[in-house]
């Protein structure tokens, strides 16, 4: 049994899937006037293909992910909610490339990822900073690991830092910070080695509910200000709203894409704040929290 | 308040045991005397006082240097392969509970009675603990934090020395302290077996010869030695941490 969003959806998949393919046609003369020709196709920042993944139980083998699919353009904010325990973190590790998926294909750019990839940012629910680190040493942690430390990169750290009020805090030790500081330094660090691609995973979910309000609301400010492609992982329902330009609803596991919903607020410069305060938030709480409850 | 009392139990205790001693109570020819020990003190340190402090000395800090350093290696190693550190468990166990000093015929045997035999005991007694202990604290570093690494695409290399390494730098210095008191028990020890110098051999020597004073004297300078030790190595870890930024 199919939804409307989800019939929309495969339709949507099915597009996507042959966008290389349009592309690479349209340098063919006889495709040239093809109907395709005035469509305007933008290029996925990520395309995530049939991506299923079952590990090993004391029972048997459980799947956790069934033939997921999606396509996240250049610049959006996906949120994924799910039930619980239905492979939303697992879905993250496999695009970051930490696990290997029994079977699919992660895209960046339209290259197929092996590994960790450079153009893949991955921020996780706590902030991790070394504590024996400066907070300046702790935001070049990527760029050393990656050998990526030059003097444009260094350069580049400063000026997030700088940008994002927290040059003044270069020396200080992670210990000497709030929250929702550290969790902002954690997000540069993140930055720094310039991905195109952010991936958070329950990125705020813990910090308190006051911090976690102010620091979405930051970090919404520094990834549309950078254009970063996000896909975050959250259970909190307002939370996924109130940052993304589309929802991807899960189902329990084995998890399928139920639905994935465009959100709109007819905003310009809608920050996470003033959506929470939109009327039309509510309607798409109340759909979202329908959809996942249908699945118990 | 405290450092008075904790100075008050140790006047109180010599003071009776110089006393009890004057009036007989106790026999000052088995337990000795305070005055006694800081005449046979004074009488020692015009004569080779600190040619035995130095060899005692040397020889501990030698086994601990070898044992750290080795122990850490080996740590090292049996963190990079979990194949070896499970080939290895049983015999780490048995090594870490077996009484080293047994092996100190054994020593003598292939090293030759010696200062060489000396360290070596040292450095066995030293070298198990320095392994199960920094390995433990290897293996309990926080995986959030290797995950970040990883999501970095941080090596195995770049995961020991950037995270597991410097997480691990107390856990170090732990066992610097126990190993500099560890390492002291083997020289002793092995200098009780075969010396001909050290402050193990003065206390050997005095009860050969019915010298409580120089055995007490000996016992007392040892304990002093023992805590400079510790101490230097409670400095250096606050001098690193500082530098550290713990």
């Amino acid at each position: 049994m199919m939804t409307r969003q989800q019939i929309y959806f495969h339709k949507s998949l099915y597009f996507t899937y042959f966008i290389p393919k349009a592309n690479y046609l349209r340098g063919i003369p006889s495709f040239e006037n093809n109907e395709r020709k005035d469509e305007v196709i933008p290029l996925d920042v990520l395309r995530v293909q049939n991506i299923e993944a079952t590990y090993q139980a004391e029972n048997g083998e459980i799947s956790a992910l069934d033939k997921i699919s999606f396509v996240v353009g250049k610049g959006e904010f996906v949120s994924i909610v799910g039930p619980s325990g239905c492979g939303k973190s697992t879905l993250l590790s496999i695009i970051a490339g930490l696990l290997k998926p029994t079977a699919g294909e992660v895209f960046v750019n339209g290259e197929k990822i092996v590994g960790t990839s450079p153009h893949i940012g991955y921020m996780l629910q706590r902030d991790n900073l070394l504590d024996w680190r400066t907070i300046y040493k702790n935001v070049l942690f990527g760029l050393e690991v990656r050998k990526m430390l030059s003097p444009e990169n260094q350069e580049r750290a400063v000026q997030l830092l700088k940008t994002y009020g927290l040059y003044e805090f270069r020396d200080k030790y992670p210990a000497q910070l709030s929250g929702g500081m550290r969790q902002r330094v954690a997000l540069i660090r993140t930055l720094a080695i310039n991905p195109d691609i952010l991936l958070l995973d329950e990125a705020f979910s813990a910090l308190d509910y006051q911090t976690r309000l102010t620091v979405t609301d930051d970090v919404y400010r520094i990834l549309k200000k950078e254009n970063i492609t996000t896909v975050m992982v959250t259970h909190d329902i307002p939370e996924s709203i109130s940052m993304g330009d589309k929802i991807m609803v899960l189902s329990a596991r084995p998890a399928r894409v139920k639905e994935i919903l465009a959100v709109d607020f007819e905003d310009e410069n809608r920050t996470p704040l003033t959506c929470r305060n939109s009327p039309k938030f509510r309607t798409y709480f109340d759909h979202i929290w329908k959809e996942l409850s249908a699945d118990e | 308040m405290i450092r008075f009392c904790q100075i008050a139990v140790l006047a109180i205790f010599i003071a009776q045991w110089e006393i009890t001693a004057r009036l007989g109570l106790i026999d000052s020819f088995i337990l000795s005397q305070p005055s006694r020990i800081w005449q046979t003190f004074l009488n020692m340190a015009q004569n080779d006082l600190f040619m035995h402090m130095g060899v005692t000395v040397y020889e501990t800090l030698v086994g601990f240097l070898l044992g750290v350093v080795l122990g850490t290696l080996f740590a090292i190693a049996l963190w990079w392969s979990s194949f070896a550190s499970k080939v290895s468990e049983p015999y780490l166990v048995v090594l870490n509970s077996l009484p080293k000093i047994a092996l100190g015929p054994v020593i003598i045997v292939i090293v030759g009675a010696g200062t060489q035999a000396i360290i070596f005991m040292a450095l066995a007694i030293s070298l198990i603990v320095t392994v199960l202990e920094m390995l433990n604290g290897f293996r309990h570093t926080d995986n959030e934090y290797i995950r970040m690494a990883a999501t970095f695409g941080a090596n195995k290399r770049q995961i020991f020395t950037k995270i597991v390494f410097p997480y691990n730098i107390s856990t170090l210095f732990n066992s610097l302290k126990i190993n500099i008191g560890l390492s002291l028990v083997g020289v002793i020890a092995g200098e009780f077996l075969v010396s001909k110098a050290g402050l193990g051999y003065l206390i050997v020597y005095g009860g050969q010869v019915f010298k409580l004073d120089l055995v007490m004297a000996s016992v007392i300078i040892l304990s002093v030695v023992a805590a400079v030790m510790y101490e230097a190595v409670a400095l250096l870890e606050k001098l690193v941490l500082k530098w550290y930024g713990h």
